[in-house]
């Protein structure tokens, strides 16, 4: 394949020191589980819409409270894949394989997928607050399944609120519609809301898509922020956003995983030619 | 012909059609106020219809109109709630069985009311033997409604967003506590209006009330609610002569010397009810729609 230069420089670009490629047709450097505690393991996760399969036969390990990005071009699976990890595909698509949390298979079919989506939360694309206040937008999903004094739900909606970074901005409306919201403030609603559930990993599907670039800096400072007490796994469209936050980066394309490692290294030493191209914006 | 003169014609020859809507609309609301509100008079509201001498009023005929339509929206809004939810939150779009359904209510909800009140009149009023009377005309009524309510209901659920189900589900809530939590509350506004604005139309219809609730409105007794007794208000086998049916009857063979002022004063009372169901729907949507969307009651 021809490499054509594009005149735009992008960030990756620039940090990109040296051209040296193995060039195998995938590489998998995991998290080593013996100095790494890892939060959750698909082992040949496989996904499929009817007969087709979306998802190859996919291993990827991450690593607690850190930060692992999923890039690859549109249709490459990425979506699929992270909504297979809270079962969120159920009814929707064949998930085979295992994803082990705890030592659990969480795809088998007797674990409970209500529990699983309380360890596992979600933020999705367009932000989706509930038509209700924003003080109910959070403490619904727990007094669903709990009893709560009326102490307990104010201070979980305040560390909540506040662990999104969006408390100074609303903690004086709180029973307004939460739809009142800018996109970016909606997003940190979201985020909050699947914060005062207490899980484990967050689950984010281009989360900041849909949002200004101001709003994306604020939701990426709180990224880092979170990651000190979650472990976050990220779709994402932006490199740019993927360089900046990611510990890990694993590479999406066609349903596979071409190459996993640290962020660092997909973006200034990818050892898969596809990679590299990939991350020079050479297709995509 | 360039753009912008398209353009200038096309929106002209909308705004000339669109007047002209509201210009028939206009003079059917005048014509038919102008000629009804001057018969209106508190007396009209309060008193007996009568048949052979002038001076009747309208007062069983519009309390049986109220009472048909409780009646029959208490009969067929639960059903239409759960034909729509299922219909939208957890059947499967694919299957054929709902293919049917779908086509089973398209086409109930085009059969002529008349149609619907005369299948009425053969099953009910003659097979059960329940007579003209209150519940054969609900029953009617909510086949000639049931489909519209359905997909009114359904069409307000389809508007809420896949997000909000995505996002109740990621929250570890079952597809029920969704639907029932979230979408369901939601759609509350707009389920409402529709639900209003069906009832309107229940409100003004007469041909599937003809042979169903009947032609004759016993006086009924005010100081009488026991359900069981044959001129209490509340007593479901009773005929019902609704306010609608009373036009079509004053005015086919209406026998009263005022007869055409009492029909003119019902048309009038019939149009002003209608508007007053139309106005609070949207006004019992909006308020529904604030109070669900705010504050931390539960």
């Amino acid at each position: 394949m021809a490499r054509t230069r594009k005149s735009k420089p992008s960030l990756v670009k620039n940090i990109k020191k040296i051209i040296n490629l193995d060039n195998p047709d995938s590489y998998i450097s995991e998290p080593d589980p013996s100095k790494h505690e890892l939060a959750l393991k698909a082992e040949n996760v496989s996904v499929f819409y009817d007969e087709n399969e979306a998802i190859k036969s996919v291993n990827l390990a991450f690593e607690r409270f850190k930060i692992t990005t999923l890039i690859g071009a549109s249709g490459s699976g990425k979506s699929t894949f992270i909504r297979s990890l809270n079962r969120m595909n159920d009814g929707i698509a064949r998930v085979s394989g295992k994803i082990m949390y705890r030592g659990l298979d969480l795809n088998s079919p007797d674990v409970d997928v209500y529990e699983v989506r309380r360890h596992i939360g979600m933020v999705f694309q367009m932000p989706n607050p509930f038509a209700k206040s924003i003080y109910n937008n959070i403490t619904f999903a727990l007094t669903q399944r709990g009893k709560y004094s009326k102490e307990q739900l104010d201070e979980i909606v305040e560390s909540s609120l506040k662990q999104a970074a969006l408390w100074d901005q609303v903690k004086d409306d709180l029973n307004k519609s939460a739809l009142e919201l800018s996109g970016g403030q909606a997003q940190r609603l979201v985020i909050a809301r699947a914060l005062a559930l207490k899980p484990d990993i967050l689950l984010m599907d281009e989360p900041t898509s849909a949002l200004d670039p101001k709003s994306i800096m604020q939701i990426e400072e709180t990224m880092m922020e979170l990651k000190k007490k979650y472990t976050i796994i990220i779709v994402t469209h932006n490199l740019q956003q993927a360089a900046r936050i990611g510990d890990y980066t694993a590479f999406f394309h066609l349903g596979k995983v071409i190459e996993y490692d640290l962020t660092r290294k997909i973006f200034t030493r990818p050892k898969v030619k596809l990679t590299d191209d990939y991350v020079s914006g050479n297709f995509g | 012909m360039n753009t912008k003169v398209t353009n200038k014609i096309a929106i002209g020859i909308i705004y000339f059609i669109s007047a002209l809507v509201i210009l028939i609309l206009a003079a059917l609301l005048i014509s038919i106020l102008g000629q009804g509100l001057p018969h209106v008079s508190w007396h009209f509201l309060i008193s007996h219809s009568s048949s052979f001498e002038s001076g009747g009023g309208i007062s069983d005929q519009l309390f049986n109109s109220f009472y048909l339509l409780i009646v029959s929206m208490i009969i067929s809004l639960p059903i239409a709630l759960g034909s729509a939810i299922y219909l939208n939150e957890f059947a499967d779009p694919k299957s054929e069985f709902i293919a049917v359904f779908r086509s089973a209510i398209e086409v109930l909800s085009s059969l002529p009311s008349v149609v619907v009140g005369l299948f009425g009149f053969l099953l009910f009023v003659l097979k059960f033997h329940m007579g003209f009377s209150v519940l054969s005309g609900a029953i009617a009524l909510t086949f000639f409604n049931l489909p519209l309510l359905t997909r009114s209901i359904e069409n307000s659920l389809a508007a809420i967003p896949n997000l909000q189900r995505e996002a109740g589900l990621a929250l570890g809530l079952s597809k029920w506590e969704t639907t029932e939590k979230v979408i369901f509350p939601a759609a509350v506004p707009s389920i409402v209006t529709g639900v209003v604005l069906a009832a309107g139309r229940v409100f003004g219809e007469a041909a599937a009330l003809l042979f169903t609730s009947g032609q004759s409105a016993p006086q009924l007794n005010w100081y009488n609610w026991n359900p069981l007794n044959s001129n209490s208000p509340l007593n479901l086998m009773r005929p019902a002569e609704t306010l609608a049916v009373h036009i079509w009857k004053v005015n086919s063979e209406g026998t009263m010397p005022d007869a055409v002022e009492v029909s003119a004063g019902s048309s009038a009372v019939l149009i002003v009810m209608v508007f007053i169901f139309n106005l609070s729907a949207r006004f019992f949507g909006n308020m529904l729609y604030k109070k669900m969307t705010s504050g931390t009651g539960k």
